[in-house]
């Protein structure tokens, strides 16, 4: 076990000079074109925002089923079937068929062609479950049919929030799927996110709609608020324009009233539904509806043809930035509930990195003290052996690109005070051995040999720890187990090549010496 | 080589950790532990005030003025820094935390939200579900790998190693009501290696041992085998520990929890290795049979 080749010796040294620089170049630049790798802040040490967003798919859900229920009501029509009594509840459709049509109205749902019912061959599953108790169906999203939604639903949603989290222009922001129903949201250096999370929580639906004449609510109008509270009016439910005509959206200044306003421009088909709607109906009100309330409802005085427009209402510069910027980016499929935010100031990161550093520092400084005094010159070799386990660790994680977070430098620590175990494991074993072998090589030889077994024992069951934190833990935890395992290996690695070529060096030159440790 | 009778005490000590164990389920059951926003769900928030008169009772008044549920105000490291938690979290309401800020503005003068967490009930409980699903995986993990390395005596012995000092230490996190957040179960998970890692180095010398001396019963011949380990195991707990008092010093006010539960299960785990894993395997009357009927089955 001490005989090392001058191969390995020099492949040793290679390897740990070329990790140790990886570690500087964290700290030192060296300007170089090789290597410009850095490890990674965590948001709880750079400071910054994270945010979990779920989105709310019930609406969604009840507009695909309404689109639905006519999309059925057409195509039984067509084909001359006699369909009544339909009804939507608790995300179920239901109809009434006669009783000569039960077989073919269940041939047509249940068809693997289905033109209504669309079948997906890779899960085995129509989009919809069909229930039938007599002349009575019932329709249910399928669970395949469900988590299709769901998944296109989320698709379209990261799609808009990473606009509107770009449009605020935040260095490296992080946009990743959890899930079937989430975003995570990561906006390091980020101190304040009111203004994202405000921006991601409208869904931005914009709707042009004229105010009824009726006082009266009735079918086929509804009762909306203003924006500020201050009133209620009567819509026509149908829409004139939506938000998806969209092409572009500014704040620009009014010259007549010096009012800030949100001015738009549409696309083709928008601007010849806009000219035909305004032209027809000069003199009505047209409200502008954001999410359910009105923004405001100007009188149209002159049909509007040229495709833009502009959108007013007691806007400031800021909230009408913000509101150019919702349209651009365009609405939201679906509600974004921030279920889980988690926001560190930059000064308590940098308090956060200040503390990790000195307690590294003592915890280090502590830990090599002691070494030196239980084993003087083999503790030097362990406390070299130590240093340059730092430096691995620091080195392979800045060749990783991983993420440090607070407990991670705790891990980093802890690594410090477990990683000498396997040096002292190695030590006293040799100590035991001198007892009964006179010559030290011998003795070392099998200190090395005989301790083996219980060093691997002893750290996979750290490493399994480790494994399993990394699999389930989240966050700041995610970056304790990154530390702590990657420790282990660069433990082992310094304890099996760099201490014992030390020490073999060492014992082969004092081989004469008595009681060498 | 030392040469303490540890053996001497196997009953006295197994007494005691019975009395903690039981102890702390006490407290575990009745008392439960003090879960922080991580499994409990609501918003914690780390402040700093600018003036320097404002005490805790002063920033308790204005916070349950908001109507915010159960509000606990805590210092935090030093006079300016407190830390606040409170039941309500709200996930429709983008402005909920700028407008708590405005309100405190207003009562107690400039102040600087250092950190805010806030985690809604669906979020908390699934996190308390996977710490659980984790610890109880990493046990099943240890378990199996100490099944294959040794034979089910010495697996009983480390396991009831370990869930001695987990049972342990989260007893002491309910009597003196230390919160429970997600670093905890990091901790909970390290103890759990660390105990097995000490555990391991002694076994492996019982049974280096059980093959070299045929005439010794287990009785003495644990006391042999924790002997020869034992400056191994101080010196390896001894750095361990001043490491973990580093960072339970220096390291910031967000590790302390972390640290202290380490600390604990450091010195719980050690003390388990010599004081609970032995014993069992004199309990289980291990003999040179129990491992060379295991090799000859190989």
């Amino acid at each position: 076990m001490l005989y090392f080749s001058k191969l390995r010796i020099v492949s040793v040294i290679v390897f740990t000079v070329i990790f140790s620089y990886f570690a500087f170049s964290n700290f030192i630049k060296f300007d170089d074109k090789f290597f410009s790798k850095n490890i990674n802040l965590g948001l709880d040490l750079q400071g910054g925002s994270y945010l979990l967003l779920e989105i709310d798919n019930r609406p969604v859900i009840t507009q695909k089923l309404q689109a639905k229920i006519i999309e059925l009501k057409r195509y039984f029509k067509e084909k001359q079937i006699t369909l009544k009594n339909f009804s939507l509840k608790e995300n179920t459709i239901s109809f009434e068929t006669t009783n000569n049509e039960i077989e073919n109205v269940k041939n047509i749902l249940n068809d693997k062609e289905s033109d209504v019912n669309t079948y997906y061959p890779t899960y085995k599953s129509h989009e919809f479950d069909v229930l039938e108790d007599g002349n009575l169906f019932s329709l249910n999203y399928s669970r395949y049919g469900l988590v299709l939604l769901k998944n296109s639903s989320l698709d379209q949603a990261i799609e808009i929030v990473r606009r509107r989290v770009d449009e605020v222009g935040t260095n490296e922001p992080n946009i990743l799927k959890r899930g079937n129903d989430r975003i995570l949201v990561e906006l390091p250096g980020l101190d304040d996110p009111n203004r994202i999370k405000s921006l991601l929580g409208k869904t931005a639906n914009l709707t042009f709609q004229f105010i009824s004449q009726n006082n009266e609510e009735s079918f086929g109008t509804e009762k909306l608020s203003f924006e500020d509270g201050s009133r209620d009016a009567i819509v026509s439910k149908r829409i004139i324009l939506s938000g998806d005509n969209l092409v572009d959206a500014k704040p620009t200044m009014n010259s007549q009233t010096n009012e800030t306003v949100v001015s738009f421009s549409l696309d083709r088909v928008g601007a010849k539904k806009f000219g035909k709607a305004t032209s027809t109906g000069v003199g009505k009100q047209l409200a502008i509806v954001l999410d359910g309330k009105i923004i405001s409802a100007p009188s149209i005085r002159e049909p509007i043809i040229g495709g833009s427009g502009q959108i007013s209402g007691d806007f400031t510069f800021q909230s009408a930035t913000d509101l150019a910027l919702l349209l651009r980016s365009g609405a939201l499929p679906a509600p974004l509930n921030i279920i889980e935010e988690r926001t560190v100031g930059p000064d308590l990161g940098q308090d956060s990195i200040d503390a990790g550093i000195l307690s590294l520092f003592i915890g280090f400084l502590l830990v090599i003290l002691f070494m030196i005094y239980k084993y003087r010159a083999f503790g030097l070799i362990a406390n070299l052996a130590l240093v340059s386990n730092l430096f691995l660790l620091i080195g392979i994680l800045t060749l990783f690109e991983a993420t440090l977070t607070l407990p991670g430098i705790a891990g980093i620590i802890l690594t410090v005070g477990m990683a000498v175990d396997a040096n002292v494991l190695i030590f006293e074993r040799i100590k035991e051995e001198t007892k009964n072998e006179k010559n030290p090589i011998i003795a070392f030889d099998a200190g090395y040999t005989k301790s083996r077994t219980t060093i691997l024992d002893a750290n996979i069951t750290t490493l399994i720890a480790a494994f399993i934190l990394f699999f389930m833990g989240s966050g700041p935890v995610k970056g304790f187990s990154v530390t702590l395992g990657v420790g282990i290996l660069t433990t082992l690695f310094s304890v099996y090549f760099i201490a014992r070529l030390l020490t073999s060096l060492y014992v082969v030159k004092n081989k004469d010496k008595e009681q060498l440790l | 080589m030392n040469n303490i009778s540890f053996n001497k005490f196997y009953r006295k000590f197994n007494i005691l950790s019975l009395i903690l164990i039981v102890i702390s389920l006490v407290f575990l059951i009745f008392k439960g532990l003090n879960y922080g926003v991580d499994f409990k769900g609501g918003t914690l928030i780390e402040l700093r005030t600018t003036d320097k008169t404002n005490n805790i009772s002063l920033i308790r008044d204005s916070f349950n003025q908001m109507n915010l549920g159960d509000v606990s105000v805590k210092k935090f490291g030093n006079e300016t820094d407190f830390i606040v938690k409170f039941e309500k979290q709200n996930s429709n309401d983008p402005e909920f935390i700028q407008n708590i800020k405005n309100k405190l503005s207003s009562s107690i003068g400039e102040i600087d939200f250092r950190r805010v967490e806030n985690v809604g009930p669906k979020v908390s409980s699934e996190l308390l579900k996977s710490g659980i699903i984790a610890i109880s995986l990493s046990l099943a993990a240890m378990l199996l790998y100490i099944w294959i390395r040794f034979e089910w005596q010495f697996s009983l012995g480390a396991i009831l190693a370990i869930f001695h000092d987990v049972i342990i230490t989260l007893g002491l996190f309910s009597i003196f009501s230390l919160e429970i957040n997600l670093s905890i179960v990091a901790a909970v998970l390290t103890i759990v290696g660390y105990s097995m890692n000490d555990t391991v180095v002694i076994f492996d010398r019982v049974r280096e041992n059980l093959r070299k001396y045929s005439d010794i019963k287990i009785f003495d011949l644990t006391n042999i085998s924790i002997n020869e380990t034992l400056s191994r195991t101080i010196i390896t707990s001894v750095t361990t520990l001043l490491a973990l008092l580093s960072i339970y010093l220096f390291g910031g006010e967000i590790l302390k929890g972390f640290s202290l539960a380490m600390i604990l299960g450091v010195i719980f785990g050690t003390y388990s290795s010599i004081y609970i894993a032995n014993p069992i395997l004199v309990a289980l009357n291990v003999s040179q049979r129990t491992i060379v009927k295991e090799e000859e089955k190989n």
